[in-house]
């Protein structure tokens, strides 16, 4: 299987100061076994972008506790108390999204859109330097685009060629992450000869890197 | 009533709210509990934003499944006929105007059907997650709350907070009444007897406009 990778090679496709998006919704959906190796890799001066913080001790709550995380983009901390604290103290940047639009503005960085109009914040404080735009008689908020240099997603089930099957709720912002990321690294539960071409939720040609979870 | 009886009664009459075939959201907290009321001879869609519709009851040993959770993370199951999508679908559901009632906890509600409930600054930054895109989306908005916290009113004339979404809310369930937001104001529709009118005007901040309003009545 040509685009699989061994864990132990992971250090060669990260550096400090990056930005990566991490799949999942707290936890459920994140590749817990990649998080743990950019631990000890001990790449630093992250930008993540993720629905959330984690949970104490799990995700990417691993990288916060560790001091790896300079900014987090999320749409909801408050599972995570460590986040919070960290923020309050000016130690992490914390930019708290509506996660409709979180998941729209990924979407937009990996369908080549120049943003997208929303309704949700308008008379709130999230449109505050943002451009208001009407249509129809309404009121939308240009919302940009977002992307990263590198995806970091878990697959339940992926094939040789690197088509992706997401189970259940672990499916969550995973499928849209994997468009908007200039590299994607792909946590496999399990890797098969082939997936049947109508279930795939994440074609291959997205996916750099397949990683298989030691289970 | 205790606390628990407080919550549940609440939870018990927002359950009354629902028709055949309704997609509801149900937040995080007191919402939840509303799943424990849902009437059985109507079939309601429970839609949960982290990327299903057809929430059930919380698993046994039997039936548990780390793959299967609600927003809040904790698991769940999927009743026959649920399926599993992603984000992006989910708030198309959200925020195209296909979930009929969302049913949301709130920190502060005022006359304009504004409310507040993501954010106290300086405080608590848990951050808005999915309730700014639900409150915006929703065919109706249904605040499940206590009428005041310990005693100081979060049904005001104006929220101080942080606002979540402005003119959004259309009713307001608490333990004292039932309340819908109206162009003119809050009307109280039910009250529960267990309180004077004047016992829950004087709970309220916000001007109560009471025009024979009929009596809550909740089987717990």
């Amino acid at each position: 299987m040509k685009k699989l990778l061994d864990i132990n090679n992971l250090k060669d496709h990260v550096f400090d100061g990056m930005s990566i998006m991490v799949g999942g919704f707290m936890v459920v959906g994140t590749p817990e076994f990649i998080i743990d190796e950019l631990v000890n890799i001990g790449v630093k001066d992250l930008t993540l972008i993720c629905n959330d913080a984690g949970l104490p001790g799990k995700g990417i709550a691993k990288l916060i506790t560790n001091g790896q995380v300079k900014t987090l983009i999320a749409s909801h901390i408050g599972l995570n108390p460590e986040a919070g604290q960290l923020m309050s103290a000016g130690k992490m940047e914390c930019i708290l999204i509506p996660q409709g639009t979180l998941a729209e503005r990924i979407r937009a960085g990996g369908a080549g859109l120049g943003g997208i109009l929303t309704p949700t914040g308008i008379g709130t404080i999230v449109e505050e330097g943002k451009q208001i735009i009407n249509t129809n008689g309404k009121d939308f908020i240009l919302e940009l685009p977002l992307r990263a240099d590198l995806a970091i997603l878990e697959g339940t089930t992926v094939d040789e060629y690197g088509n992706v099957v997401y189970t259940k709720t672990t499916r969550n912002f995973n499928p849209v992450m994997a468009t908007a990321t200039d590299q994607v690294i792909v946590g496999a539960r399990e890797i098969v000869k082939r997936i049947d071409p109508d279930n795939v939720m994440t074609p291959h040609i997205f996916v750099d890197y397949v990683i298989k979870e030691e289970l | 009533m205790d606390k628990l009886q407080t919550r549940n009664f609440i939870a018990a009459r927002v359950a009354k709210e629902f028709k055949d075939n309704d997609v509801v959201n149900l937040g995080i907290g007191l919402p939840t509990l509303v799943a424990n009321f849902l009437p059985s001879d109507i079939t309601i869609n429970l839609q949960s934003e982290n990327g299903l519709i057809g929430l059930g009851p919380k698993p046994n040993e039997v039936n548990f499944d780390r793959d299967i959770t609600n927003a809040g993370g904790q698991p769940v199951t999927l009743l026959e006929g649920g399926m599993y999508f992603d984000s992006t679908l989910s708030f198309s559901i959200i925020r195209g105007g296909h979930v009929d009632v969302t049913v949301l906890g709130s920190l502060q509600v005022d006359e304009t059907g504004s409310l507040a409930n993501w954010i106290i600054p300086g405080k608590m930054i848990p951050g808005m997650g999915g309730a700014m895109d639900l409150v915006t989306g929703a065919k109706k908005v249904i605040i499940a709350m206590t009428h005041t916290n310990k005693g100081k009113p979060k049904i005001l004339k104006a929220c101080t907070l942080p606002l979540t979404a402005k003119n959004q809310v259309n009713m307001i369930v608490t333990e004292m009444g039932v309340m819908a937001i109206k162009e003119d104001g809050i009307h109280l529709m039910e009250y529960n007897p267990e309180y004077t009118i004047e016992e829950i005007k004087n709970a309220t901040e916000a001007n109560l406009i009471v025009n024979e309003p009929i009596k809550m009545k909740v089987e717990v």
